[in-house]
């Protein structure tokens, strides 16, 4: 095998341009004639709009125009979809308030932008910006989560500021199991909101050809037809086949890039009115205020046990905040990826979930690097591990005694996903032995013996990736198919370029995909190209979120080299005098079964393109497509476990080691793998003791800036020790589940199981700065 | 004002705001988009370059401040086929994803060895480094490439 196939550790060439500083991202972009987009925002939480003036602005050196929420309107721009329809338990349809790019009657968080200023340079265009007069009639806010039903009514004609009231599961049966336990374990906790912080800002450059009608939008982009199709068919801004959505180098996104945000809209609508190509990149600030924020709810949960510790139910009851207006997927995150995930990795026959999702005026809430999975993970994990504790029982006995059994898959839980397979005692167990768990009582005696607590905490997750077969999806509310596109194009000469609809923004895939496709089809590695990112270069693509691509992307793209070799063989065929059914592929050669001849994929390839000797049945070319649709989510899992060591005297809690084994399947390459884990763990480290997105009651976020808002930096984090079991995913021709998400699911459970234990408290609040972890241990 | 400095070993002289900063110097006027910006309260350390032989946070720098300093930017440490260890080791112990706190990371990694005089542990790295963020790979990897290259420079 090529030492650059699949499962080799492969080094990845984008570095290439990265470590030299030739990548080339949004903001780097610049086009002859631009100008430059400022946004003005609303200062208030909740007010009307009774005047803007901006009679001063437009008067003011350089400013080319100043447009308003109207201005869009008049021109046929129309609101923002969410595209995810939820139904409530009493079969009604999810409430969507109207959200037009800029805003129009009224502002509903701090930051919503109601006007864009457009000038010569971003100087002239940030002073126009502080001339726009607005008379804002202020209007009392929503901010509590908690007291969100009862305050005033945000949007007109929805009741209780409620956008659905969503359930999954069988209640009677929950209730009945819930009569008869032994024991019952109840939590109630809220999972903080968090600000994703992909460290490029969001960006947009936008030029639009008169003559043509045609515009050309770079911007931050997860999933660039995405992108398209929703401005084309939803926001009216121009017919798909007359806009070219390229999202060149992205610079991390964890979600926050998935969605259609009202900026590039405006920015893009702008070029178009003015004639001249637009510019516009958020400032940090500007990140904090408007870039969809992660998590934010409320959960009351419950875990019903039999005597011997066996899980008999579970009862969840969450209320989720949306923030001011649905997001482009916000409505799925909270139902469909976390209600359907409350099973864990466990038989527990019983589960009933509902969830209240409530509307605020606060910054829109959307998926954030594992959206939804990490929420129900806390709950499953925080809740067995506390089970275990009130039943005398060892944590990771416990688990050992529920865990769904090798030999049950396929595994159909009470909350709707069938699992393909697993083995979730074989995580745990090499965890342990990773971790030394027999030697942590002596570990622990060392940290109390210099006046410390030191704690160890478990979190054995699941999460449910590559979502999911298209019909299933959008018959449970999805407005898209959830499939992917891959494109295997052989050159005359026998290189290849590959046309991936995933996209990668740090993932790796210009390696990654030409290691799948390299080692399939036996050619070098050096002559595969990967392409991405341009909806004028690649038929159609849904992008990368929700680790989906290597699992959908990636089966894809074998999917097209299987029909490049169906035809390769004919071709070889024909031209070796044999049938076709008698040749056979391998490692870049065809070779006629039973005897000496053969050809080259390379000698096919060039007679493909110029078919002398060709079979009068076939197509010159060699190229192919595939969409590839799964037939099942992927099912990653794994044992994460933490161990903390807490100073009494400071409240400071250090983490002093990490241990993740995840099961992801056949990994492509286990280098890219490992620092994927890594960076989601840092992710959920920093959900456990550092990051907290807040506003106050005023409604105004006081955590709008790295200094306010506690990111994770290199000195707040150990070395990571990573390893993984493999049981194959049994439906994608890769065997590959996916591995993006991982570390930010398992470890805010690991964390937290970690602290407080340390701390000998049921419970603390996330994230567990040093001011909490001491009030705590006073009050204990 | 007129402004007189030496960046990659290329002298300039410029016309610039007084009030203009020196980052959007270098990726505006001289066009090098190496050097990033990822905030606005000098916290992040994107836009780290090296000016008179010292790491700083060029979005903190005035115009007049690099006055006939001489400047290196990422661009001006290494070409493929002849890269700065740094940026080597980056590249083999897998220390970036999406690749937009690197220039700004290898460039302060660049300064913490040369400061620590052959004195560089785990610890060391972690603490020199927290003036840069990095969103994507937990730091474990970057860890290990400034281990790495200090033995090499
Ligand atoms: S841009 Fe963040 S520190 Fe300079
Ligand atoms: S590699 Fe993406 S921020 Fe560091």
């Amino acid at each position: 095998m090529s030492d650059q196939g699949i499962g080799q550790r492969v080094k990845r060439r984008e570095d290439v341009r990265f470590i030299t500083g030739k990548g080339r991202y949004t903001d780097d972009i610049n086009l002859p004639g631009q100008a430059y987009a400022v946004f003005v925002r609303s200062p208030h939480p909740r007010a009307r709009i009774k005047t803007i003036d901006a009679s001063a602005a437009r008067k003011a050196p350089g400013v080319v125009g100043v447009f308003t929420g109207k201005d869009l309107a008049a021109d046929g721009i129309g609101a923002l979809p969410c595209g995810w329809l939820v139904k409530s338990k009493d079969g009604s349809d999810m409430k969507v308030p109207p959200r037009p790019p800029l805003a129009i009657e009224t502002v509903n968080f701090v930051g919503e932008p109601y006007a864009v200023v457009i000038a010569e340079t971003l100087g002239q265009a940030r002073a126009a910006a502080a001339l726009v007069e607005t008379d804002f009639e202020e209007l009392e806010p929503v901010v509590s989560l908690a007291e969100a039903t009862a305050g005033p009514q945000i949007h007109e004609g929805i009741e209780a500021n409620r956008c659905y009231d969503w359930e999954l599961g069988d209640q009677a049966a929950v209730d009945a199991a819930f009569a008869k336990a032994a024991h019952v374990t109840k939590l109630e906790f809220a999972n903080n909101r968090l600000i994703p912080n992909a460290i490029e800002p969001r960006a947009a450059v936008a030029t639009y050809s008169a003559p043509t009608e045609e515009f050309t939008l770079y911007t931050t982009s997860q999933n660039p037809h995405l992108e398209r199709l929703i401005l084309a068919a939803f926001v009216n801004l121009a017919p798909e086949h007359k806009l070219r959505v390229i999202s060149p180098d992205v610079g991390g996104g964890f979600g926050s890039k998935i969605f259609v945000y009202p900026e590039e809209t405006a920015a893009a609508w702008a070029a178009r009115r003015t004639n001249r190509p637009v510019k516009w990149t958020a400032d940090r600030s500007e990140a904090f205020l408007s870039d969809a924020h992660g998590r934010d709810h409320l959960t009351t949960a419950e875990l019903a046990l039999d005597a011997a510790g066996t899980f008999l139910a579970m009862r969840v009851r969450t209320r989720a905040n949306l923030g001011a207006y649905l997001s482009t997927f916000a409505s799925s995150v909270p139902t469909y990826l976390y209600g359907t995930l409350l099973a864990g990795q466990y038989r527990t026959p019983a589960i009933h979930v509902e969830v209240e999702a409530v509307f605020t005026n606060t910054a829109p809430v959307d998926a954030y690097r594992g959206a939804g999975r990490p929420e129900a993970t806390y709950v499953v994990e925080r809740l067995v591990e506390t089970a275990a504790r009130e039943t005398g029982v060892d944590p990771a006995e416990l688990r050992r005694r529920n865990f769904i059994q090798p030999d049950q898959f396929p595994y159909e839980t009470p909350v709707a996903l069938v699992y393909d397979t697993g083995d979730y005692q074989a995580s745990l167990e090499k965890a342990l032995k990773q971790i030394d768990y027999a030697g942590f009582p002596a570990r622990r005696k060392v940290s109390e013996a210099a006046g410390k607590r030191r704690g160890l905490g478990f979190s054995c997750y699941i999460e449910a990736c590559g979502l999911a077969p298209s019909q299933l999806a959008i018959q449970l509310g999805a407005g898209v198919g959830l499939y992917e596109s891959g494109e295997v194009r052989v050159n005359p000469t026998g290189s290849v370029t590959v046309f991936t609809g995933s996209h990668s923004h740090g993932q790796g895939h210009e390696t990654t995909f030409a290691q799948i496709v390299s080692d399939k089809l036996g050619v070098p590695f050096e002559s595969v190209e990967v392409v991405h990112g341009d909806t004028g270069r690649l038929e159609f693509g849904l992008g990368t979120y929700g680790s989906r691509s290597v699992a959908v992307g990636g089966s894809a793209l074998i999917k097209a080299s299987d029909k490049i070799i169906a035809k390769g063989k004919r071709i070889a065929a024909h031209m070796l005098e044999s049938a076709p059914d008698d040749v056979d592929f391998d490692e870049g050669v065809f070779a006629v079964r039973k005897t000496n001849k053969s050809l080259t994929f390379g000698e096919v390839a060039f007679a493909a393109y110029v078919p002398a000797n060709f079979p009068e049945d076939l197509e010159p070319g060699l190229s192919e497509k595939s969409f590839y649709d799964p037939k099942n989510f992927t099912f990653p899992a794994g044992c994460h476990i933490a161990e903390v060591e807490v100073d009494p005297e400071t409240g400071v809690v250090v983490l002093v080691r990490f241990v993740a084994v995840d099961d992801f399947g056949e990994v492509i390459n286990p280098m890219i793998v490992e620092g994927q884990v890594h960076g989601g763990i840092a992710q959920g480290v920093g959900q456990a003791l550092l990051e907290h997105g807040i506003y106050d009651e005023s409604g105004q976020l006081v955590t709008g800036s790295f200094m306010d808002y506690c990111m994770p930096r290199a000195d707040d984090l150990p070395s990571f020790e990573v390893d993984t079991t493999v049981t194959p995913c049994t439906h994608n021709p890769l065997g590959v589940k996916g591995c993006g998400e991982a570390g930010a699911i398992g470890a805010p459970a690991a964390v937290m199981n970690a602290v407080t234990d340390a701390l000998r408290v049921k419970d603390l609040a996330m994230p567990a700065s040093p001011e909490r972890v001491w009030r705590a241990l006073q009050a204990a | 004002m007129k402004l007189s400095l030496t960046v990659n070993e290329t002298a300039h002289e410029l016309e610039v705001a007084p009030n203009a900063l020196l980052v959007e110097i270098i990726r505006g006027d001289l066009g090098l988009t190496g050097t990033h910006v990822g905030c606005d309260t000098s916290q992040c350390g994107a836009c780290t370059v090296e000016m008179d032989g010292r790491a700083v946070k060029s979005c903190t720098v005035l115009a007049g401040q690099a006055q006939d300093a001489r400047v290196t930017t990422i661009e001006g440490l290494g070409a493929p086929g002849n890269l700065h260890p740094m940026q080597t080791a980056f590249q083999a112990h897998h220390a970036l994803q999406c690749g937009f706190c690197t220039p700004g990371m290898i460039i302060s990694a660049i300064d913490l060895v040369k400061r620590a005089d052959g004195r560089l542990d785990e610890a060391a790295v972690r603490e020199g480094l927290a003036g840069n963020l990095c969103r994507c790979t937990g730091y474990h990897n970057i860890v290990e490439a400034v281990l790495a290259a200090a033995g090499q420079m």
